[in-house]
C-alpha cells in the first residue's frame, strides 16, 4: 500500500507520525494523571510518616526525591499532592470552559443587546487581575483545595467567554453557515452542525493551555498558603516550605521541577491541538 | 466616511472621545462593585464576627450593637446602596485590623507597586523586541532557537519559583543584590546615594516580574517581523538602498508597534496579579504585599478595597493606552480622516 492511498489512517502508524515531544508530552500527562489516580501505587513509602533519623536526605536510590525536614519522603509527597494541584486545576479548567464558553456562544451567536450586556460583563472581568480575584475568593469563602478551583475557574471565565465569542461570530458569518439559515436550518441544527464544529478547535486548544496556567495560578495559590493546611502537599505548598532549608536544594528543586515538566507537557499538547489538521 | 465619521460625533452629543471613553468605563467599575458586594454578602461571618473573634467573647448585645453601628442590621439592598455611594465617593471603607482607611493604606502602597510595574513591562518591552528583532532576522539560526527555547520555558516557570531562585543566586551566593525590600533598613540614604539604594533592591523583583512577559514580547516581534518579510514598501526601502538596520527599525519594527500596544493593555490586570506573588517573594512594600497581609489577617475589606482599586487602575491604563494608539499608527488616530 502507497502512502499516498485514501485508506483510513491506521492507528499505530498515525501515532508513529506525531512529533517526538508530542508523545513525549502526552506520556508527562499520563503519568501525572495515573500520580493523581492511585498515589499509592507508584510509591511505597507514606508521604505523612516522617523518620526523623532520616531527616533532610538528599536525593537517592531509596528516596528519589530526598527527604524533608521531618524525614518525609519527598517523592511521596509530591505524588500525594498531585490530586489537589492538577485535578483542582482541571476542575477549574472545566468551569471557566463551562461558564466562559456557553456566555461567548450565547453572545457571538445571539448578537443583540445579548451580546452588548455580555460584552460589557466580559470587560468588567478582564479588567479584574485573576490571581487577585481568586485570592479574594478564597479569603472570603474558605482555605480549601475546592474553593481554589472554582476560585481559579471564574477568575478565568472572561478568557474563554473572549474566544469563544470571537470565534461563533467568525463562523456564523461563514458562506455555508448563511446558506444553511437560507435553507431553513433551525438555530439548534445551524449552532449544533456548523457553528460549533468549526470554533471548537481553537476554544479546546485554549482550554488544555488554560489548563496549564490554572496549574500555576493555582502552585502560586498553595505557595501564599492556600488551598489545604499542611500535611497536605500541594506542589506550591511543597516549594513554599523547602524554601526554608536553603542547604537542602532539592526540596525546592524537586516540586519545582515537576511543576515546570507538567505545564511543559501541557503546553506542547495544546499548541500541537491548534496546529495539528 | 466623514460623513460616517460626523453623524457618529452627533449621535454621541459631540462629546470629546476622551468623555466618551469615560463613560463607557461607568458600567464596568458599577459592576466590579457589585461584585464585591457580591463577594462581602455571600462571605459566611461579617466584619463583627470577626471584630468579636478578635475581642476573645462579646455578648449578643453588644454584637447587635455594632451591627447597628456598621449598618448591618439593614435590609440588603439598602447595604448596597450605601456600599455603591461609599466607592462612588471614593470612600473604600475602614481595615478593621489595622484600624486605618482601607483608601489610605493602599494610596500609600501604590507607588512601589507603579514603580516595579512599570520597570517590569519596560524591561519586558525593550529586551523582548529586541529578541524577537534578533531571531526573526535569521529564522532557525542558534540566536532563534535559544530565544524560542527561553519562550517556552518561560511560559511553564512559576513567577514565586523564578524569584526564590534568584534570590539564592544573586543575593545569597554571590551577595551582589539585596534579597529583598525596598531600602537598608537604617541606612538613612538620601538623594543619589537613596535612588540608587532603590535601584539595586528592585533588579531582582523586576527581571523576575518581567520574564514572562518578556517571552510574550519576543514572540509577537518575531512573528511581526515575519509576517512583513517581503512587504511592498520593505522592497521599495531596500530599493532605495536603505540599511539592513534602517529598514528593520524604522520601516518593519513600528509596524510591530501597534500589537505590542494592544498586548500592554491586556496585560495591566495580568502584571498586578504576578505583583502579588513578586512582591511577597521578595517582600516589596506595595500592593501585592499588602494584599498578602490583608489575606494573612483575613482582612476582606482590605483585600475589597485593593480588587477594586487596582481594576480601576487596569480600566485607567486602558484609556491611557488607547490614548497612545494614536501616537504609535496615524491611521487609528481618532481625528484621522479614513480614505
Amino acid at each position: 500500500m502507497s502512502a499516498t492511498t485514501l485508506s483510513p489512517p491506521r492507528p499505530l502508524a498515525w501515532i508513529g507520525a506525531q512529533p517526538l515531544a508530542v508523545l513525549l508530552a502526552f506520556a508527562v500527562l499520563a503519568l501525572v494523571v495515573s500520580w493523581s489516580a492511585a498515589p499509592s501505587l507508584f510509591s511505597s513509602h507514606d508521604p505523612f510518616l516522617g523518620l526523623t533519623a532520616q531527616k533532610l536526605l538528599p536525593p537517592s536510590a531509596t528516596n528519589w526525591f530526598g527527604t524533608d525536614h521531618l524525614g518525609r519522603d519527598l517523592y511521596a509527597r509530591v505524588v500525594q499532592g498531585t490530586w489537589s494541584s492538577v485535578t483542582s486545576a482541571l476542575i477549574a479548567t472545566l468551569i471557566g470552559l463551562a461558564i466562559g464558553g456557553l456566555l461567548g456562544l450565547a453572545s457571538g451567536f445571539l448578537g443583540g443587546w445579548v451580546d452588548t450586556v455580555i460584552g460589557r460583563l466580559i470587560d468588567m472581568l478582564l479588567a479584574i487581575p485573576n490571581f487577585l480575584l481568586a485570592v479574594v475568593i478564597v479569603s472570603a469563602f474558605g482555605f480549601q483545595t475546592i474553593n481554589v478551583a472554582v476560585a481559579t475557574g471564574v477568575a478565568s471565565v472572561a478568557v474563554f467567554a473572549r474566544l469563544m465569542r470571537s470565534e461563533v461570530m467568525k463562523t456564523s458569518t461563514a458562506v455555508f453557515v448563511e446558506a444553511s439559515v437560507l435553507v431553513g436550518g433551525r438555530a439548534a441544527h445551524v449552532l449544533l452542525r456548523h457553528v460549533l464544529p468549526n470554533a471548537y478547535r481553537s476554544v479546546v486548544a485554549l482550554a488544555v493551555l488554560q489548563f496549564g496556567t490554572s496549574i500555576l495560578t493555582i502552585a502560586g495559590l498553595a505557595f501564599l498558603g492556600y488551598g489545604d493546611p499542611p500535611p497536605a502537599a500541594d506542589w506550591g505548598l511543597l516549594v513554599a516550605n523547602g524554601k526554608d532549608y536553603p542547604s537542602s536544594p532539592w526540596l525546592v528543586f524537586a516540586p519545582a521541577t515537576v511543576i515546570v515538566v507538567t505545564v511543559l507537557a501541557i503546553n506542547r499538547i495544546s499548541r500541537w491541538i491548534r496546529h495539528a489538521a | 466616511m466623514a460623513g460616517a465619521g460626523a453623524l457618529k460625533a452627533e449621535a454621541s452629543g459631540g462629546m470629546p472621545p476622551l468623555l466618551r471613553r469615560l463613560l463607557q468605563v461607568v458600567p464596568v467599575l458599577f459592576g466590579i462593585a457589585t461584585l464585591n458586594f457580591l463577594i462581602l454578602q455571600l462571605a459566611p461571618g461579617d466584619v463583627v464576627d470577626v471584630l468579636a473573634g478578635e475581642a476573645g467573647a462579646a455578648t449578643p448585645e453588644t454584637m447587635a450593637e455594632l451591627r447597628r453601628s456598621f449598618g448591618l442590621d439593614q435590609p440588603v439592598w439598602l447595604q448596597y446602596l450605601r456600599y455603591l455611594g461609599q466607592l462612588a465617593s471614593l470612600d473604600l471603607g475602614h481595615s478593621y485590623r489595622l484600624n486605618l482607611p482601607v483608601r489610605e493604606l493602599i494610596l500609600t502602597r501604590l507607588p512601589p507597586t507603579l514603580l516595579l510595574m512599570v520597570s517590569a513591562l519596560l524591561l519586558a518591552i525593550l529586551l523582548g523586541s529586541l529578541a524577537g528583532i534578533l531571531s526573526a532576522r535569521r529564522v532557525g539560526g542558534w540566536l532563534d532557537t535559544v530565544v524560542s527555547g527561553v519562550t517556552l520555558l518561560s511560559y511553564a516557570v512559576p513567577t514565586f519559583w523564578l524569584g526564590l531562585m534568584a534570590i539564592v543566586l544573586f543575593s545569597a551566593r554571590l551577595g551582589w543584590l539585596p534579597s529583598g525590600g525596598m531600602l537598608t533598613i537604617g541606612a538613612g540614604h538620601s538623594g543619589w546615594a537613596l535612588l540608587r539604594d532603590i535601584a539595586a533592591h528592585l533588579v531582582l523583583p523586576a527581571v523576575t516580574l518581567s520574564t514572562f512577559y518578556l517571552a510574550v514580547y519576543a514572540r509577537l516581534v518575531r512573528s511581526a517581523m515575519l509576517e512583513l518579510h517581503g512587504a511592498d514598501f520593505i522592497r521599495t526601502a531596500r530599493a532605495k538602498g536603505a540599511g539592513e538596520w534602517r529598514i528593520t527599525i524604522n520601516h518593519a519594527f513600528r509596524n510591530a508597534l501597534l500589537p505590542m500596544v494592544t498586548m500592554a493593555g491586556y496585560q495591566a490586570a495580568s502584571l498586578l496579579s504576578g505583583a502579588v506573588l513578586v512582591e511577597t517573594v521578595f517582600s516589596w512594600p506595595g500592593l501585592g504585599r499588602l494584599a498578602y497581609e490583608a489575606i494573612r489577617t483575613r482582612d476582606l475589606n482590605l483585600l475589597l478595597g485593593i480588587l477594586f482599586f487596582s481594576s480601576i487602575l487596569v480600566v485607567i491604563v486602558n484609556i491611557a493606552i488607547d490614548r497612545l494608539y494614536g501616537l504609535v499608527d496615524p491611521r487609528v488616530a481618532p481625528g484621522a480622516s479614513r480614505a
